[in-house]
């Protein structure tokens, strides 16, 4: 059972929404932060990112693939999970993820992808052999035209997806900040600031996450990592990071300087329960360090290999806070009472359906997602892509 | 008109969708009930409630609620008194904040009162079946919903489970049905009531500290005890419409 400190209504000693709840605002965080660190290069014409722009892509898919599986494993009825899309309810924050992901998936990301390989799907599927031709075959969906008019047509298609999918990623992810910022019953959730501090801190772990693929990925195959890409990138990443705290630290100084009713009780509960996964490892480990040390290569001119290093530990620090942060929210909204008077605790599982043992291994499958998808559509230049004659 | 089966092809499931959408949301009937006639509601009496914890076993063996779970809860208030040598400590004291138990949910009653000082009281809780209701306006597909007699209901082959509306609910009413795994609530005895009945927990209370109430009902006699009684419901700047009144409500309830 349950540890329980004071008063708790006796059907809230149990926590509704366990760790996969956690899981999915930080997968879905990382699909849009992932895609807006694209979108940097295709709209805003940051040509130094350009190394990170289609593994970004593929990135987001990856984990967009995965976003809505700790949703459906925590369902007690995952087999009705498609009334959400025959008979959604128009009041509900939840039942427009359906349609939010839908479209992030299939509009904009799928897409974009499409268009922006097309080029290169149709050279393989000339020039691969056996079940990779026919898979490439299925996936030029039987246009091989690849004249400079129907590129130029692609890319110019490619530049409005990318211009939609800027408002679709906040939307994805906006939309997650605001199913826990409407709820007015609980206070440690409502906040109209939700869904903006949801956004900027999407931003802030897909550009580290993507930034640090990119790192790993070079490294892998034995390439030189575009230093000056990962530079611009760590800088983004520092002044979103910069915003994000800021919000962050509003909705605190808010709290703390209004002291509603909540304030005590919830006060009580970061000064206690969650203090290691609040103070400790949200704040000062998983966003000051970074905050920091990303300063610090701004500020001071450092050595190549150093930056490297730097941003290497910075990146996992923030996806350690970012994580934290999810954390806080979903898991420290539902350690306090409603009543204000007390406090229960979170035992999480282990082999169970919603256990540990879940949650690693839905957090490791989109990289064997990313993985395929890189052995299929490989993000960097090709050394000698096959220059076959172009169809028309 | 001309209906080509291609045509049909998309008109049936599309149909079949919108008459699904219609269904979702009508409660189980009764003859000779007319919803429309109906606004349910309840009035607690909370110096009448002695604790005996009643209601919470009617309500159990009514409803085949699961242990561990609660459709309806009496919790123990004990507010203390002020400390006279230095009042002004208290407002920033968790001392002025109410001790307040419910083992069991009160269902085999309370422990003796150690502490002679202070007050006691006891509330008894229950879904408000509110009429702006926050937890029907999460629910993503509508399987819960307000019936047009006032009721907030669920309809357990349409949940998904998700328990959005348990953290919707700010009182704590609701909860996953362990071996359902569908959302469960107290559904102010819907298939009593709609048969002329009362609910279990009014039935069963032996001194009428809860009494089952018809706000449409011109002869109901809530309408005379709202006018003559200081009556509150919990919450009230949740601004959920709240229907379960409470008498002599302390400000120390939560």
């Amino acid at each position: 059972m349950n540890g329980v400190e004071g008063f708790m209504y006796p059907n809230e000693v149990g926590l509704q929404w366990s760790v996969l709840i956690v899981l999915y605002p930080f997968i879905t965080g990382l699909v849009a932060g992932a895609f807006i660190l694209a979108s940097l290069e295709r709209v805003f014409r940051v040509e130094a990112v350009k190394p990170t722009y289609r593994l970004a892509l593929l990135t987001a898919l990856a984990f967009l693939l995965v976003a809505p599986l700790p949703l459906q494993l925590h369902l007690g009825h995952p087999e009705r999970s498609p009334e959400m899309y025959f008979t959604p309810h128009s009041t509900s924050a939840m039942a427009m993820f359906g349609y939010v992901y839908l479209w992030y998936l299939m509009a904009v990301l799928v897409l974009e992808i499409w268009l922006d390989y097309r080029r290169e799907i149709v050279l393989w599927s000339q020039s691969s052999k056996g079940l990779m031709r026919i898979v490439y075959k299925v996936m030029t969906l039987g246009s091989s035209n690849i004249s400079e008019r129907s590129l130029s047509i692609d890319e110019r298609v490619g530049y409005i997806v990318t211009l939609i999918g800027i408002p679709s990623a906040f939307l994805l992810h906006g939309y997650v900040g605001f199913i826990f910022g409407s709820i007015k019953a609980n206070p440690w959730w409502s906040s109209p600031l939700m869904p903006v501090v949801f956004i900027f801190s999407a931003m802030v772990s897909g550009i580290a996450g993507v930034m640090l693929l990119y790192m790993a990925i070079t490294k892998l195959r034995k390439e030189k990592i575009d230093i000056h890409c990962v530079d611009t990138i760590a800088m983004y990443l520092f002044y979103i990071f910069i915003i994000d705290f800021s919000l962050e630290m509003l909705d605190l100084i808010h709290r703390i300087y209004e002291a509603d009713e909540s304030f005590r009780s919830l006060n009580f509960m970061v000064h206690t329960q969650l203090y290691f996964s609040h103070i400790v490892v949200q704040i000062c480990l998983g966003t000051l360090t970074p905050i920091i040390l990303l300063g610090i290569t701004q500020v001071v001119k450092l050595p190549e290999i150093v930056r490297k290093r730097i941003y290497s530990v910075a990146g996992c620090l923030t996806l350690v806070g970012i994580f934290a942060m999810r954390w806080n929210v979903v898991i420290g909204g539902q350690l306090f009472s409603k009543s204000f008077l007390g406090y229960t605790t979170y035992k999480m599982s282990l082999v169970t359906r919603e256990g540990l043992f879940v949650a690693i291994f839905l957090t490791i499958l989109p990289l064997f997602f990313l993985w395929a998808l890189v052995k299929l559509l490989p993000p960097w230049p090709a050394k000698s892509l096959p220059e076959a004659a172009a169809g028309d | 008109m001309n209906i080509s089966r291609r045509q049909i092809m998309v008109l049936l499931p599309a149909a079949a969708i919108a008459w699904k959408y219609v269904l979702a949301g009508t409660p189980e009937e009764s003859p000779n009930y007319k919803m429309s006639e109906h606004w349910w509601s309840m009035l607690i009496d909370i110096p009448k409630c002695i604790g005996c914890g009643n209601c919470v076993r009617a309500c159990q063996t009514e409803n085949d609620v699961p242990d561990g779970y609660f459709r309806t809860w009496v919790e123990r208030y004990h507010v203390s008194d002020w400390k006279m040598t230095n009042p002004e400590v208290v407002m920033n004291n968790p001392m002025i904040a109410p001790e307040v138990i419910s083992p069991d949910g009160g269902k085999e009653g309370f422990p003796v009162a150690t502490d002679e000082s202070g007050k006691y009281f006891f509330v008894p809780k229950l879904c408000n079946h509110c009429a702006d209701s926050p937890c029907t306006q999460v629910c993503p597909v509508g399987a819960t919903f307000i019936s047009p007699d006032g009721v907030v209901l669920v309809d357990q082959k349409y949940c998904l489970g998700c328990a959005y509306c348990v953290q919707a609910c700010p009182y704590g009413c609701r909860y996953i049905h362990p071996e359902k795994k569908v959302a469960d609530k107290c559904t102010l005895c819907y298939h009593r009531i709609t048969k002329g009945l009362t609910t279990a927990c009014c039935e069963a209370c032996p001194t009428g500290a809860r009494q089952l109430a018809d706000l449409k009902d011109p002869k109901d006699p809530i309408h005379e005890f709202l006018k003559t009684h200081s009556v509150q419901v919990l919450k009230p700047q949740m601004a959920t419409g709240a229907k379960v009144y409470y008498n002599d409500l302390d400000g120390s309830v939560r």
